[in-house]
C-alpha cells in the first residue's frame, strides 16, 4: 500500500528524499542520485522504463503524428539494442550502450492529442497515472506543447517537447521539467532575414497574413522585428481566423497594397491553402514597384509542403533540419529510417528522435530516472552528431541552441520527397538571444518537481 | 426515501454503489496482464466519466423533457472552466470558489443565451445555440486572449495574485487543503485499485444532481416540460406561456454545464478554448442520443460509453496488439493484427462512427433502452407478458 | 471602390461552394424531411474522388536509372505514368493535367451510386425515426466514410492542380477602368463560379420543367396525399437523394484545386452548411442559394482590413452573428416554409 500523489502501483519505497532541495554541484557527477530508482514519481521498479509518446493521430497533423511515432519506435529499437543504431554512434555523448537505459529495457505506450490541449493533456495524464510513464513527448502544435508541459510540471515528469515552434514555450511559458530541442520563431526569423536580405535587397515592402493566436502572433512579431531591422518596411499585418479554409478574400487585397513581399505566417493546413490561394491569384509572375513579387513561408515543413505540390517551388523558409543534410548524424538516421519505412524522415521525425536519445542519454549520465537529476544533466549540455552540429541545452530556458536551415523549393525536384533544398545553414551565433529578450519574457522556470 | 418514489429511490442506490465502488469495477484485469489495456479506473478517466456524466444529466433535463436540441452546450462548459481557473489565479486553489463562479456565470450567459434563442424552436433554435457557441469559441481562441489564454488555454502562473493563497497550502487546486490529485492506491494481489480525492468529490457531486434531476424529472415542473415536448400548440391553447418554463430548464441545464467545466478545472486546471467548438457541442448531443435521451441514467452511460473509447482504444498501438496474439504462430497473429489494425490506435474515431451506427440501428432508443431489450429476452417469454411491470424497476422515463 | 469589386468577386466565389453545398443539402431536408450529417462527408468524397482519377491516370511504372542515386544512395528509381507510356509524353502529361475536369465524369457515376446505396441501404430505415436518431447515425457514417478515405489517403492535404490552361489570374480591372493588376482573379475560380451556377440552373430547371421535378415538388409539399394518388413517391426519393449526393460530390470535384483535399474537409464545411441552409429558411431552395451567397459575400466583405481595424476579429464571427440577427428578424429564415423542421 502506498499513498502518494499522481501515482500508481509499485511505488512501495516511497521515501522521503526531495530533490529539488539537492545543490546542484558545480561538475555535474551521477553519484550524488545515490537512490536513484526511488524517491520520485513512477519510479521504474521492474525491468523496465515506460516512456509516453503523445502524438497527433487524428485531426489534420495526424500524418505528422505518423511520422513522429515511427521516429520514436525506431529510437526505442535503437536504445534497446536493435537495428544499426542510427545516431547512437554519431552522438557526442558515449553515455548509452544499446542496452536500454540504465540496464532497463524501454517500452512504450501511445496516446492521441488530437492536436487539442485538453485531449493532449487527458492523455498524458493517463499514461502518467495508468501506465506509470515516466517522461512524455512528442506533439504538432505550440498550444498542445504547453498545455502537457505544464501538466507534466505539476505531475512531475519530464517532458520532452515535440514540434513546437512558438517562443512562449521556452518563454512566459518555460517549465523546469520541459525541454524544447526544436527551433522557435525568433530564430527562423534571425536566420531568415539576412538570406532575404541578400535575395530580394534591402527596400521592400512586406505584407503579413497571420493566423489568428498565439503562435501565429509571436511568429509575425519576429519577422516584422527583424526584417524592419534590415531596413524592409510592413504595409499590413491581416490576421486570418484559424478555421479559414479559403484564403482567397485575405490574398487577394495584397496585390494592390504597394507591398512587394507576402509573408505568411501560416502552418500546417492553413500555410497549404494559403500558399495555394496566393499562387492561384498570380502574385508571383506579378511585378511590383518595378520588382518580382515574392512570397516567404516563415516556418517550412517537408510535409505540408507536399500538398501544396508545385507552389512552394521557390519559395523561402526555415526549417529544423532536413534529410538531406550531409553531416554524419543526418546520415546515420536518414539511413537507418529510411531503410525501416522506405522515406526520409520529416523535421519532426528528427526532433522526436534526438529528443528521445537526449532524454535517455541525460538518464544514463544522471544515473537515475529522477526528472531533478535529468534536469541537472541536460541544464547546460553540450553536444554534437545529432545532425544540428554543435548545439547547447540553454540552463536558463531550456531551449536549444543551434544552427538553423533556412530552405527554398526545390525548382526541380527529382523524387516526392525531394521538395526543399537547403540555402544556408546560419550558425547558432546569429540566431542566438539573451534569455530576457522581450519576446521571452515573463515566465519563469521554476524548480524541477520529482512529483513525489 | 428522501421524497422519491420507490424505482427511482432503487435507481439511485444502484448509481451510487456503482460510482463508489468504479476504482474496483474499472479496474477488473490484474495491472500486469494484456488485457490491462482495457482497465479504465485511473483517476483521470474516472474524474471525466462523472464529470461528463453531469453534462450530459443536465443537458438531457434540456432535451430529453422539453426536445429543445440545444448544439451549443459546450460554451457553458467552456465559460464554467474559465470562470474556475480566473478565481484559481485571482483567490487562490481552494475549489469552492471557483465551482461556486462557474455556475453563476454560466447560468447567466445561460440565461442571455436561452432567452433569444428560445425565441425559435425546432432546428432553428438549435443554429442559434450553435451559432453562440462557435462565436464564443472563435473569439476565445483569437481576440479575447488576453482573457482566455487562447490557443495554450488559460492556466494558473506562479505570478498570479491569488490573494488567499499561503505556502502553507498546497500549490495545486484543493479543498479545504485536500489536494484534488492525491490518490491512495490499494495493491491486492496483481490487481491495484486508485482511490483518488478529486474523483470522489466529482462523484459526490454528480450523485447531488442526479438526484436533482430525479427530482426535476418528476416535479410538476418536469411535467410541464414534458408536456412541451408532447405538443406545445396545444399547452399554448390551455393558456400557459411555455417559454418561461423551457427558459428555466435551459438555465438549469447551463448551470450544469457551468458546473461541469468548473470541476473540469479543478481536476486539471487549464481551460482550453477547444471544449467551447462544435465538435465538443456534439459530443454531449451523441452521449445523450446514445445513453437513451430521455431517461435517468442514458446520459450517463453515453458519457460513460464515449470517454472509455477515447480514451482507452486511441491508446492501443501494435506494440499492444502484438502482445496480445503472442501465443499465435506467426502467420496468423500478422493477419489477425491487420485485421485489427485500422480500428484501434489512430483508427479509434472510425470504431466510435461504427459504433454510434450500430446502436441507433440495433438499439433504438439508446443504450437503456436496449439493455432493458436484452433483459426482457434474458426473462425469457413468460416475463415476456409482463414486460410492463419488468420495466418498472428499471429507469424507463 | 476597387476593393468592394475585389471581395464582390470573392464572395460570389464563396458563396457559389456554400450554395452548392447548402443545395443538395435542403433536397435531402426538405424532399426526405432527414438531417443528413453525412452531407460534408458526400462533398468530401466528391474531392476525393478528384484525387482517385488523378492517382489512376498517373499510375506509373518504375524503371532503374543507375546514373541517379535516391535518397539512401540506392540506384534511383524513376516513375512513367503509363498512360504516358501508350499516348506518348505530351498527350498523357495533359491528360493527367486535365484530371479534374476529367473527374466531373468519373464522378457523376460514383456519386449517384454513393447517395442511391446510401438511401436504400440506410436512410430509408431512419424516416420514421427522431431527428435525434438520424443525426446519429448519420454522424456515425460521416466518421466512418472520413476514416476510410484516412486509411487511404493519409491526413495531409493531396495536391490536385487544375489545368495549366487555367493557371493565373484573370485582370477584370482593365475592363473597368482600373489600373492594371488591380482586380485580378483567378481564372479557376471564375470557372467554379460559372460550374456553380450551371450546376444549380440545372437542379432548379430539372424541379421545374420536367414530370419527375414536378412529383417531387409535390411530394416535398404534401408526401402523402401524392403517395395516396398511386405515385411511388420513395423511388424518386431515392433518386433525388442520389442527385444531391452528386450535387455535393461535384461541388467537391471542382473545390480539389482550390484548396487541396483531406479527409476532414467535409467536416470543416457540415457547420456552415447547416448554417446556411437554416439561414435560408428550412425547404427552400431558393432560400438555401440565396444565403450560400449572401453568406459568402459578407465573410468577405468583414475579412476586409477597413473592417477589420474598426472591428477586430469580425470575420471569425460574422457568419454566425449574421446567422443569429436573420433568425431572429425572420423567424424561418429568409424563405423558410411553416412547420419544416421546427418541432
Amino acid at each position: 500500500m502506498s499513498n502518494s500523489n499522481f501515482t500508481r502501483r509499485g511505488l512501495l519505497k516511497t521515501s522521503a528524499m526531495a530533490g529539488g532541495a539537492l545543490a546542484a554541484p558545480t561538475l555535474f557527477d551521477g553519484s550524488v542520485w545515490a537512490d536513484a530508482h526511488s524517491g520520485y514519481l513512477n519510479a521504474p521498479t521492474g525491468s523496465t522504463v515506460t516512456l509516453g509518446f503523445n502524438v497527433p493521430q487524428s485531426g489534420p497533423y495526424a500524418d505528422e503524428g505518423a511520422d513522429e511515432l515511427r521516429a520514436y519506435e525506431l529510437a526505442v529499437e535503437h536504445l534497446n539494442g536493435g537495428g544499426d543504431g542510427g545516431m547512437m554512434s554519431t552522438f557526442s555523448s558515449k553515455a548509452l550502450q544499446g542496452n536500454g537505459i540504465l540496464g532497463k529495457k524501454v517500452e512504450f505506450v501511445t496516446g492521441d492529442t488530437q492536436t487539442k490541449s485538453d485531449a493532449a493533456r487527458a492523455s498524458a495524464k493517463s499514461m502518467i497515472e495508468k501506465d506509470g510513464a515516466i517522461m512524455i513527448t512528442g506533439g504538432s502544435s505550440s498550444g498542445v506543447a504547453v498545455a502537457v508541459q505544464g501538466l507534466c510540471q505539476e505531475a512531475g515528469v519530464i517532458f520532452m517537447a515535440g514540434l513546437t515552434h512558438s517562443n512562449d514555450t521556452t518563454g512566459k511559458d518555460k517549465k523546469a521539467n520541459g525541454f524544447r530541442h526544436f527551433f522557435n520563431g525568433y530564430m527562423s526569423a534571425a536566420a531568415l532575414a539576412p538570406v532575404l536580405q541578400a535575395r530580394y535587397g534591402s527596400d521592400r515592402t512586406a505584407y503579413h497574413l497571420t493566423a489568428d493566436y498565439t503562435w501565429g502572433w509571436t511568429q509575425q512579431e519576429s519577422i516584422q522585428a527583424a526584417t524592419e531591422a534590415m531596413g524592409w518596411k510592413t504595409a499590413n499585418n491581416v490576421l486570418t481566423p484559424l478555421a479559414t479554409t479559403d484564403f482567397s478574400s485575405y490574398v487577394a487585397p495584397v496585390l494592390n497594397s504597394g507591398a512587394d513581399v507576402l509573408v505568411l505566417n501560416h502552418y500546417g493546413g492553413n500555410m497549404v491553402n494559403s500558399l495555394t490561394s496566393a499562387v492561384q491569384f498570380g502574385l508571383r509572375e506579378k511585378q511590383v514597384n518595378g520588382k518580382n513579387f515574392e512570397i516567404v513561408v516563415p516556418l517550412y515543413s517537408r510535409l505540408m509542403a507536399k500538398g501544396a505540390g508545385e507552389n512552394v517551388k521557390g519559395i523561402f523558409g526555415s526549417t529544423n533540419w532536413h534529410w538531406s543534410l550531409t553531416d554524419e548524424g543526418s546520415k546515420a538516421f536518414v539511413k537507418s529510417f529510411g531503410e525501416k519505412y522506405g522515406f526520409p524522415p520529416s523535421q519532426a521525425a528528427h526532433t522526436c528522435y534526438v529528443q528521445t536519445m537526449l532524454y535517455a542519454d541525460a538518464a544514463e549520465r544522471a544515473g537515475t530516472f529522477n526528472p531533478c537529476g535529468i534536469v541537472e544533466a541536460l541544464e547546460g549540455f553540450k553536444f554534437d552528431g545529432l545532425g544540428n552540429g554543435a548545439t547547447e541545452y540553454r540552463a536558463d530556458d531550456h531551449q536549444c541552441f543551434k544552427d538553423v536551415l533556412v530552405v527554398k523549393g526545390k525548382d526541380n525536384p527529382t523524387s516526392e520527397f525531394d521538395l526543399l533544398e537547403i540555402v544556408e545553414i546560419t550558425p547558432r551565433a546569429q540566431v542566438e538571444y539573451a534569455v530576457d529578450h522581450p519576446m521571452f519574457a515573463g515566465g519563469e522556470l521554476g524548480k524541477c518537481n520529482p512529483g513525489a | 426515501m428522501l421524497g422519491l418514489e420507490k424505482k427511482d429511490t432503487s435507481l439511485l442506490i444502484i448509481v451510487a454503489i456503482l460510482t463508489m465502488c468504479a476504482p474496483f469495477i474499472l479496474n477488473p484485469f490484474p495491472a500486469d496482464s494484456a488485457m490491462a489495456q482495457f482497465n479504465a479506473g485511473y483517476p483521470d478517466l474516472m474524474q471525466r466519466f462523472v464529470i461528463f456524466g453531469i453534462f450530459a444529466i443536465g443537458f438531457n433535463i434540456l432535451f430529453g423533457l422539453t426536445g429543445y436540441l440545444s448544439f451549443g452546450h459546450a460554451a457553458f462548459l467552456g465559460i464554467g472552466s474559465y470562470s474556475a481557473v480566473w478565481m484559481f489565479k485571482l483567490l487562490g486553489y481552494n475549489i469552492l470558489p471557483g465551482i461556486f463562479l462557474s455556475v453563476i456565470t454560466s447560468g447567466l450567459f445561460a440565461l442571455l443565451i436561452g432567452y433569444i434563442s428560445l425565441r425559435r424552436s425546432g432546428i432553428y433554435f438549435s443554429i442559434l445555440t450553435l451559432a453562440f457557441a462557435q462565436m464564443s469559441f472563435a473569439l476565445a481562441y483569437s481576440v479575447l486572449t488576453p482573457l482566455t489564454n487562447g490557443e495554450t488555454g488559460l492556466q494558473v502562473y506562479n505570478s498570479d495574485p491569488q490573494y488567499f493563497h499561503s505556502d502553507a497550502m498546497p500549490n495545486i487546486p484543493h479543498l479545504f487543503g485536500q489536494e484534488m490529485q492525491s490518490t491512495y492506491t490499494l495493491d491486492a494481489g496483481a490487481w491495484s485499485f486508485d482511490f483518488n480525492t478529486g474523483y470522489y468529490l466529482c462523484a459526490l457531486i454528480m450523485l447531488g444532481m442526479f438526484y436533482l434531476a430525479i427530482r426535476i424529472f418528476r416535479s410538476p415542473f418536469g411535467l410541464m416540460l414534458k408536456a412541451i415536448k408532447t405538443n406545445q400548440t396545444r399547452l399554448n391553447y390551455t393558456g400557459l406561456n411555455p417559454r418561461p418554463y423551457t427558459l428555466a430548464a435551459f438555465v438549469i441545464s447551463g448551470m450544469y454545464a457551468g458546473l461541469a467545466g468548473g470541476l473540469m478545472a479543478s481536476m486539471d486546471p487549464l481551460a482550453g478554448a477547444e471544449r467551447m467548438q462544435w465538435t465538443a457541442s456534439g459530443e454531449v448531443v451523441l452521449m445523450t442520443i446514445l445513453g437513451g435521451a430521455g431517461t435517468l441514467i442514458g446520459p450517463v452511460l453515453g458519457a460513460g460509453f464515449i470517454k472509455y473509447f477515447e480514451n482507452i482504444f486511441s491508446k492501443i498501438n501494435d506494440t499492444v496488439l502484438h502482445q496480445w496474439f503472442a501465443f499465435l504462430p506467426d502467420g496468423i497473429e500478422d493477419f489477425l493484427i491487420a485485421i485489427v489494425h485500422p480500428f484501434v490506435g489512430k483508427g479509434w474515431h472510425l470504431t466510435l462512427g461504427l459504433m454510434f451506427m450500430a446502436i441507433v440501428i440495433f438499439l433504438p432508443g439508446g443504450l437503456v433502452e436496449g439493455g432493458q431489450k436484452i433483459a426482457r429476452k434474458i426473462r425469457g417469454k413468460k416475463a415476456e407478458d409482463d414486460a410492463p411491470a419488468a420495466s418498472d424497476t428499471t429507469p424507463a422515463e | 471602390m476597387d476593393v468592394i469589386i475585389l471581395q464582390l468577386l470573392n464572395g460570389l466565389d464563396k458563396g457559389s461552394a456554400y450554395a452548392l453545398i447548402a443545395l443538395g443539402l435542403t433536397l435531402i431536408f426538405g424532399t426526405l424531411g432527414v438531417v443528413n450529417f453525412a452531407h460534408g462527408a458526400l462533398f468530401m468524397l466528391g474531392a476525393f474522388c478528384a484525387v482517385t482519377l488523378q492517382k489512376i491516370l498517373s499510375l506509373s511504372f518504375e524503371t532503374i536509372d543507375p546514373t541517379k542515386t535516391d535518397f539512401l544512395g540506392n540506384p534511383a528509381k524513376i516513375k512513367t505514368p503509363y498512360i504516358e507510356s501508350w499516348f506518348g509524353p505530351e498527350l498523357g502529361s495533359s491528360i493527367i493535367d486535365w484530371s479534374v475536369p476529367l473527374a466531373i465524369l468519373f464522378a457523376i457515376p460514383i456519386m449517384i451510386g454513393v447517395g442511391y446505396i446510401m438511401e436504400r441501404g440506410l436512410i430509408k430505415h431512419f424516416y420514421k425515426r427522431p431527428h435525434a436518431d438520424q443525426i446519429l447515425v448519420t454522424f456515425g457514417l460521416a466518421i466512418v466514410i472520413q476514416e476510410v478515405i484516412k486509411q487511404f489517403y493519409g491526413a495531409n492535404p493531396i495536391p490536385t492542380p487544375a489545368p495549366d490552361a487555367f493557371r493565373g489570374s484573370f485582370d477584370f480591372g482593365t475592363l473597368l477602368g482600373f489600373d492594371p493588376n488591380v482586380v485580378i482573379y483567378p481564372y479557376w475560380r471564375l470557372v467554379y463560379f460559372f460550374f456553380a451556377a450551371l450546376i444549380i440552373a440545372a437542379v432548379f430547371g430539372f424541379l421545374q420543367f420536367t414530370t419527375f421535378g414536378m412529383v417531387v415538388r409535390a411530394g416535398m409539399a404534401d408526401r402523402e396525399t401524392v403517395g395516396l394518388l398511386g405515385i411511388n413517391i420513395d423511388r424518386r426519393f431515392t433518386i433525388m437523394f442520389g442527385i444531391a449526393a452528386a450535387v455535393a460530390g461535384l461541388a467537391g470535384v471542382m473545390y480539389a484545386p482550390i484548396n487541396s483535399p483531406n479527409y476532414h474537409m467535409g467536416m470543416d464545411f457540415l457547420v456552415l452548411s447547416f448554417v446556411v441552409v437554416v439561414v435560408g429558411g428550412m425547404g427552400s431552395l431558393p432560400g438555401a442559394v440565396l444565403a450560400g451567397f449572401l453568406l459568402g459575400i459578407l465573410e468577405s466583405f468583414s475579412s476586409m482590413n477597413e473592417i477589420k481595424q474598426i472591428l477586430p476579429g469580425i470575420d471569425q464571427i460574422i457568419i454566425y452573428l449574421v446567422a443569429i440577427i436573420i433568425l431572429l428578424v425572420r423567424p424561418r429564415g429568409l424563405m423558410g416554409r411553416k412547420g419544416v423542421m421546427e418541432d
